[in-house]
């Protein structure tokens, strides 16, 4: 198992490298970050003073590393934009894309968890078979032309809840802000974390219903059927428990996509998070914001894909036998 | 595969009956909602390619559009006016002729974006899957890194970092080019690995040996004899990626770093939309965002059928 996991950390590491060079050649190649920061009437000597104190002046070998050691400090610089510490604006929205990611995460996993077991049990019913039809709708619309019906819906024809914004947050120790503990903070997460959480519902309902289908099918599941178990007790003791292996390992996964896809909900429902800092960087040429986002969005990623990996292997006792029995 | 050649075997039966009567062909027959699907994607290209001659309006003619028409609702409500159908924009655009117009840009983007990562994913998993090694390795590695980062992710990077190379009006002008490789660029990977996948098959294969032997060059044997018995499961690839393709131009678009206000696709319509919804204009947005969500459907439809059809486990 430790050769397992340190072979994993030495693939992660790589894929953080490649990362950081290629948000550091954004750097090296784009543009001239002085003329972004400084007016038009700017004398050249003061430019000059600036390009040599932020360090443009250094070899490339230099700056890079410069740049993966003070990444590593989660030092990214001044926003080009903001004028602020990058860090500072990115801690500050990072609670609320976590948040979404989270409920929506969790949203998507307990509503597909009985569809998908219904649609694998029963799969002849004209229910399951339109439910799913429905999901390959679902699929079809895309996530922000579902945010926007939503709005219209619940928030501009009914008026039951917010269309915009985190609503109250309260901020705990350790600088963290939460939306979870107010009424008006969880009025506000339920339509972006619905709208974010549906992509993945339906496909974690149709990997439920595929891995119910095959355990279904096996021996055991006959022989529990024989041995008089109730059609509850095998349902869901033996076939649902068997089938959850793979589906905690994708819902892991898709956690780091649902983080990525948090820029379009929150671009839609205005939701204060880092995805709308993202965009609008991309939109001003905002370097050190597009890099650091991306360097802390990898950062997730692997530390989320790390932790799956070692779950597969804590969660599944087959590989644990192997390993109690000397391995191959 | 299919043997058409009848008992009598004196009057071949013509090639449209061959294609008529192939099981590719049959299946599809056999499948009222797939036939309903080609119907509809069909009646959309159309509508696009001839939006010019089709659309009642020119929303790109400055002359023509009056801003005394604006925000009208569709024709059939209370105060609709007969000439625009489904209503009119902010600006007294006639809805029906933007969607018409923008679908056509929304399609060339989809096409073009889903031919150039199939170009590069064929190539690279060719590649892959015949030289083997290193350059495997090394092909296989990247696409891995790729494939942990999602699509909209990269094609977001992409766009930004034309942004900065190309100056704004030069990314403005330039803006279907930029769209196409972004949505391109971060969709290869797929292809490559299916292609690697059936090519390490055709690899060792008899054909292969024997054209090895003749002394063929190398890239001549993987375009002409492995290219060809691969391209099953990259059509059903390519049908997929472009439902998807067309969906994430549609999500650069809304987003605003895709197409301008001035060249509007289906996702630029839905965003000019979405601002005018809380005063209640709702036909803005919703008309092309029902159109973007069957264009997307029926390719989807069309894509699953194909990958069932192509599939020797199901027949």
């Amino acid at each position: 198992m430790a050769a397992f996991i340190l072979r994993r950390l030495a693939q992660s590491i790589l894929v953080m490298l490649v990362v950081s060079l290629v948000a550091f050649y954004m750097f090296q190649f784009l543009g001239d970050p002085i003329n972004q920061m400084v007016g038009i009437d700017t004398p050249l000597a003061e430019r000059e003073a600036l390009r040599e104190r932020l360090g443009l002046n250094d070899p490339m070998i230099i700056r890079f590393g410069k740049f993966v050691l003070n990444a590593a400090q989660l030092d990214f610089g001044l926003s080009y934009q903001h004028k602020q510490p990058v860090v500072d604006l990115l801690m500050e929205r990072m609670p609320a894309t976590i948040e979404l990611s989270f409920v929506s995460a969790i949203i998507a996993f307990f509503l597909a968890l009985p569809a998908g077991v219904y649609t694998g049990l029963y799969r002849n019913r004209w229910s399951s078979k339109a439910l799913l039809t429905l999901s390959l709708v679902g699929i079809s619309i895309p996530t922000f032309l579902i945010g926007i019906l939503f709005i219209y819906l619940f928030a501009v024809i009914l008026g039951w809840l917010p269309s915009f914004g985190r609503g109250e947050v309260i901020t705990l120790p350790g600088g963290w802000t939460t939306g979870l503990l107010t009424v008006s903070g969880l009025k506000a997460i339920i339509l972006p974390a619905t709208t974010l959480g549906l992509f993945t519902l339906t496909l974690i309902m149709r990997l439920i219903r595929a891995e119910m289908l095959e355990v279904l099918r096996t021996d055991y599941i006959k022989f529990a059927r024989a041995r008089g178990l109730t059609n509850r007790a095998v349902n869901f003791g033996h076939a649902l428990k068997n089938t959850l292996v793979p589906v905690i390992t994708v819902t892991g996964l898709l956690l780091g996509n649902l983080i990525a896809f948090a820029i379009i909900t929150e671009s839609v429902f205005q939701w204060p998070g880092m995805g709308r800092l993202f965009l609008q960087a991309i939109q001003e040429v905002d370097l050190p914001v597009m890099s650091a986002y991306l360097v802390m969005i990898s950062f997730l990623f692997v530390v989320i894909n790390l932790i799956v990996d070692i779950l597969y292997y804590v969660v599944d006792p087959r590989l644990r036998v192997e390993k109690s029995g000397g391995g191959h | 595969m299919t043997d058409t050649t009848s008992p009598k075997a004196a009057t071949r039966p013509s090639l449209l009956y061959r294609i008529w009567d192939h099981e590719l062909c049959y299946s599809f027959r056999k499948s009222h909602l797939t036939v309903g699907a080609a119907v509809v994607t069909l009646i959309l290209i159309l509508a696009a390619v001839f939006a010019n001659i089709i659309a009642p309006h020119n929303p790109f003619d400055t002359a023509s559009i009056d801003l005394m028409d604006s925000e009208l609702p569709p024709a059939w409500t209370v105060d609709g006016d007969q000439r625009f159908l489904l209503g009119t924009d902010n600006l007294g655009r006639d809805i029906y002729s933007t969607i018409l117009y923008g679908m056509r840009i929304s399609l060339l983007v989809g096409f073009a974006s889903v031919i150039l990562s199939a170009v590069i994913g064929i190539a690279a998993g060719l590649i892959a899957g015949y030289v083997g090694g290193k350059v495997d390795a090394v092909i296989m590695r990247i696409a891995d890194i790729q494939l942990s980062f999602p699509t909209i992710l990269i094609a977001l990077l992409i766009d930004g970092i034309s942004r900065g190379i190309l100056d704004r009006e030069l990314h403005d002008a330039m803006i279907i080019p930029v769209l196409v490789l972004s949505i391109g660029i971060s969709n290869w990977v797929q292809y490559a690995r299916t292609v690697r996948g059936s090519t390490l098959v055709e690899r060792n294969k008899e054909y292969v040996q024997a054209a090895r032997v003749i002394g063929l060059h190398p890239i001549l044997i993987m375009i002409r004899h492995v290219l060809p018995n691969v391209m099953g499961p990259v059509l059903v690839i390519a049908t997929l990626g472009l439902a998807f393709a067309i969906l994430t131009e549609a999500t650069l678009s809304f987003l605003g770093v895709g197409m301008p206000p001035t060249q509007p696709s289906l996702g630029t319509l839905i965003r000019i939309g979405n601002d005018y919804l809380f005063s209640g204009l709702w036909w803005i947005s919703i008309f092309p965002g029902a159109t973007l969500a069957i264009l997307v459907l029926a390719v989807n439809l069309l894509g699953d059928w194909l990958r069932d059809a192509l599939n020797p486990k199901l027949r």
